[in-house]
């Protein structure tokens, strides 16, 4: 494509390796002045190196990039900066105990003379900036306080201080709830209609739709083309991203639940601080059901399953597995009975990232004799176990035995939770955001997973922010606001109108 | 070119590089302090490896450091800082000393007792500071500074009681004989011995001039045990899922707190026989009046560092490091240059251990140059296209 003044951003034959692993191969980017741009691609295609790249992070082996029509040597941060590019990570860069103001200007204060800091003057402008876009942001709010919307925003508010033309949102939504998604989409428009450019990196295909105007696409590295989204849609994109048919609807069988195997009685859980988030809960999950706990991040859900794993104390109430109380005992004795728990978030729960994918395998139960005799691990077993999981659920490279698991992509570190959960078989196997994170084809293992479990006789209690999910995993449908069941459903019951009004609290219980 | 690549990619690359940047510097602070540099590193390597004597006095020093170096490097790779060496060593010679001067029997008993008297002594301490963290939450750097002095002057009100007082002294009683690990330290005196050794100068060199002892032995054994525990051992696995990931670890049901203490409780034992060895080992065999900390556990964090935190890798580098102490000495007396040389020497290797990433950078560097090369290579060759 020629090169013009009528793109904001133009990235042409971008060549990226890193040792002889090739990252980017000659992909192209054509990003329209006053769009919004989705980058759409697996984890691990390339996507956020293309971006680091623009944002002068890395440095192309080949290729040219163009601003505005314009040859660019995008050598630092800095350099990227310069030029009129923002970028907005995933995980936010900001100090926790600053307030909203002190974030923004950080690094480029508003000073008087003699270099006094002018606070006042900053604020000032800050507020302006947040007013002229409508972000609704206290330049006073000390980040801590604040939800993980509002950070958000004033990481873009830091972006456009700087003078952003183009804003680079690295998996913006990931970490937001579908209000706040909306929220942020309506920014998004409201920003290129006040003349700036937006790419959004994403593997969110619903998001796509509804919030960009044209979609590249990047599959392992190599630039796939292409899409006008007004002319394209949910199975199209993942299609091309996967780069074959992916399956967007859960097949599954009707259930055959038996016994009660999780059983919650009037649960009360109070947070760090001694507030309850859990109130007075009842939870039923049979053998062989998915039961799926509908509800926004905040609700009660975090407490919940640390307390049905024993991390936290409760204050009242019972948590029953298979007739055994279990409440407030320790991880150890609730994984004892059969209780097995994919976490939300992996890297904090459920991995110790440097070590070995085989050391990772067996983290519940590498005492058992299995693994050694007496005091020693044998290696040799471990790395037998090891592998026959790895090919059973394809964690991928193939031979990772060895590897650090920090080594691996997001999707195969999460098929690695779930494969040594599932290996325990577990009578009741608690899912919590089992999907975070992790691209289409990933996502469609999952879910298979989670069937098998239940068909095999499993309870399954799948918790998760994302209500598709729920609305399409779930045999029953439960729905949590502020710490209570609020509504209970059979799957094909109840629409997304619904759910969504009582998850919002909207709910006449 | 691919050796070197790989070699540089080796975490020992880095403190090797270390060790070379710390001789240059070392060398240009002679240089501008007007000494020879290349006198002077013959003078340190004259004092360090010139005799028998020499040698068995290196490995003397650094039977303390490989200890307490063992200590840190075993607990940093459990995610814990242990800077509290110095007063689990302190508090293991306090032990030995006491019971050492108490109890007088058979060398069979006597040893083991006192030696154990120590490692009880470091390992409570080492225990209680891990117990501090695990229960309260208290940061392990706070607690270990705090005892550090706490075990000083315990030293020497110990010192100056009367129960263990030698009079007209700064020191205690020294222990019982039966308690020394000096090698055959009783038969090297007699004249049977000294005619034994006539014929062997060397040997008579080390055994009669200097305190050999077997504390040596016993340190390297320890070290490739605390590395055996880590690596192949059940508690090991735990120890370390702990120290890379608390949260994971307790989610999958390890008991954190108890690896903690644990893992306290082992890094200050092996801290606490560093102090045992040094009581047993050599003169005077007993404690004596400190002024300031000596330095035995502190030097073993910066073995522990140039080792790259690895237990094995303590045993090289605290012979360097007692090398370069002892060594440092004849710099002093030969060339007239301040041993502080050898101080900064020691915390420029120290300081330029950060090199991990510089050497990688290097490795990345000559990667991509041959990549390069070998992508010109290929252009060049004109049939290679068809």
């Amino acid at each position: 494509m020629e090169v013009s003044s009528e793109y904001a951003v133009q990235m042409h034959g971008i060549l990226k390796k890193f040792g002889a692993f090739t990252a980017l191969d000659h992909v192209d980017l054509d990003v329209k002045r006053q769009t919004v741009h989705a980058i759409l691609g697996e984890n691990g295609a390339g996507k956020t190196t293309l971006m680091n790249i623009l944002y002068g992070l890395y440095q192309a082996d080949e290729g040219g990039v163009f601003i505005n029509g314009e040859e660019a040597q995008i050598t630092s941060p800095t350099e990227a900066i310069r030029r009129g590019i923002g970028m907005v990570h995933q995980h936010f860069m900001l100090v926790e105990n600053f307030t909203v103001t002190e974030n923004i200007i950080l690094g480029d204060e508003v000073c008087g003379a003699a270099g006094v800091l002018d606070m006042k003057k900053a604020r000032e402008e800050v507020l302006a900036i947040s007013q002229e876009y409508g972000f609704d942001v206290d330049p006073d709010a000390r980040i801590e306080d604040i939800s993980v919307g509002m950070q958000q925003r004033v990481e873009i508010l830091k972006a456009l201080y700087r003078g952003a033309e183009i804003l680079i949102l690295d998996e913006p939504t990931a970490v937001l709830t579908p209000p706040e998604i909306e929220k942020l989409i309506e920014i998004m428009h409201d920003l290129t209609s006040k003349g700036k450019t937006i790419i959004i990196i994403t593997h969110k295909l619903k998001e796509i739709l509804e919030s960009a105007d044209e979609c590249s696409i990047i599959r392992r590295g190599v630039y796939m083309g292409k899409v006008d989204v007004k002319e394209s849609n949910e199975t199209d994109l993942a299609s091309r991203m996967v780069g074959r048919n992916v399956n967007l609807k859960v097949e599954k069988t009707k259930a055959h639940p038996g016994e009660v195997l999780l059983s919650i009685r009037r649960l009360t859980v109070a947070d760090e601080r001694g507030i309850d988030q859990v109130r007075e809960l009842d939870l039923d999950v049979r053998s062989g059901e998915i039961v799926g706990l509908a509800g926004i991040d905040g609700n009660g859900q975090q407490e919940l399953v640390d307390a049905i794993c024993s991390l936290i104390k409760v204050k009242a109430g019972r948590i029953m597995v298979g007739g055994h109380e279990v409440q407030n005992t320790t991880p150890r004795n609730v994984f004892e009975h059969a209780v097995a728990t994919i976490p939300s978030d992996r890297h904090r729960w459920g991995l110790v990232l440097p070590m070995m994918v085989e050391e990772n395998t067996v983290l519940e139960r590498h005492g058992e004799d299995l693994f050694g005799k007496g005091i020693m691990l044998d290696y040799d077993k471990l790395h037998e176990y090891t592998h026959t999981l790895v090919e059973r659920f394809d964690i991928r490279p193939s031979g990772c035995e060895q590897e650090r698991m920090s080594g691996l992509s997001g999707g195969n570190q999460q098929k690695a939770i779930i494969a040594r959960q599932v290996s325990y078989v577990p009578d009741i196997l608690i899912a919590f955001q089992p999907t975070r994170g992790l691209d289409v084809g990933a996502i469609e293992f999952v879910h298979k997973t989670l069937i098998a479990e239940r068909d095999r006789g499993a309870a399954i209690l799948l918790i998760s922010y994302e209500l598709d999910e729920v609305m399409d995993v779930s045999d029953t449908i439960d729905v949590i606001y502020h710490g209570k069941i609020v509504g209970s459903f059979e799957q094909g019951t109840v629409d997304e109108k619904e759910l969504g009004l009582l998850m919002a609290g909207g709910g006449s219980q | 070119m691919n050796a070197v690549i790989k070699f540089l990619k080796k975490p020992i690359a880095s403190s090797l590089l270390a060790i070379l940047v710390g001789f240059i510097v070392a060398a240009v602070v002679l240089a501008v302090a007007g000494y020879d540099p290349i006198g002077s590193f013959a003078a340190l390597f004259q004092g360090a490896l010139g005799k028998p004597k020499y040698i068995a006095n290196v490995i003397i020093k650094a039977t303390p450091i490989l200890l307490t170096g063992v200590g840190v490097a075993f607990a940093f790779q459990t995610g814990l800082f242990n800077i509290g060496a110095e007063g689990q060593y302190i508090a293991a010679t306090i032990l030995s000393s006491i019971v050492g001067i108490t109890l007088d029997l058979p060398a069979v008993l006597e040893i083991p007792l006192v030696i154990l008297a120590g490692v009880a002594g470091g390992a409570a301490l080492g225990a209680f500071i891990g117990f501090l963290k695990a229960r309260f939450g208290i940061h392990e750097v706070i607690t270990s500074i705090m005892t550090n002095w706490i075990m000083l002057y315990l030293c020497n009100f110990v010192v100056m009681s009367d129960a263990f007082h030698k009079p007209n002294s700064t020191s205690a009683l020294p222990i019982h004989s039966s308690g020394y690990i000096t090698i055959l330290h009783e038969w090297k005196t007699t004249d049977a011995a000294v005619d034994a050794l006539a014929g062997v100068p060397w040997l008579r060199e080390a055994l009669l001039k200097t305190d050999l002892n077997a504390g040596f032995i016993i340190a390297v054994l320890v070290a490739v045990a605390e590395s055996i525990l880590l690596a192949r051992t059940k508690l090991g696995y735990e120890l370390r899922a702990v120290g890379y990931n608390k949260d994971a670890a307790l989610f999958a049901g390890i008991p954190v707190n108890r690896s903690i203490v644990l893992c306290m409780l082992i890094s200050g034992a092996v801290c606490g026989l560093a102090g045992a060895l040094n009581i047993t080992g050599i003169a005077p065999h007993t404690i004596t009046l400190l002024a300031a900390q000596e330095g035995y556990g502190f030097n073993g964090l910066s073995v522990a560092f140039i080792a790259g935190c690895s237990c094995v890798g303590c045993i090289p580098a605290s012979l360097l490091f007692s090398g370069l102490i002892y060594g440092g000495m004849s710099v002093q007396q030969v060339m007239g240059a301040p041993s502080d040389i050898i101080n900064i020497m020691i915390g420029t290797i120290v300081f330029f251990i950060a090199l991990p990433a510089v050497t990688r950078r290097i490795a990345e560097w000559l990667e991509r140059r041959q990549e390069a090369k070998a992508a010109a290579g290929d252009a060049a060759l004109p049939g290679k296209e068809a």
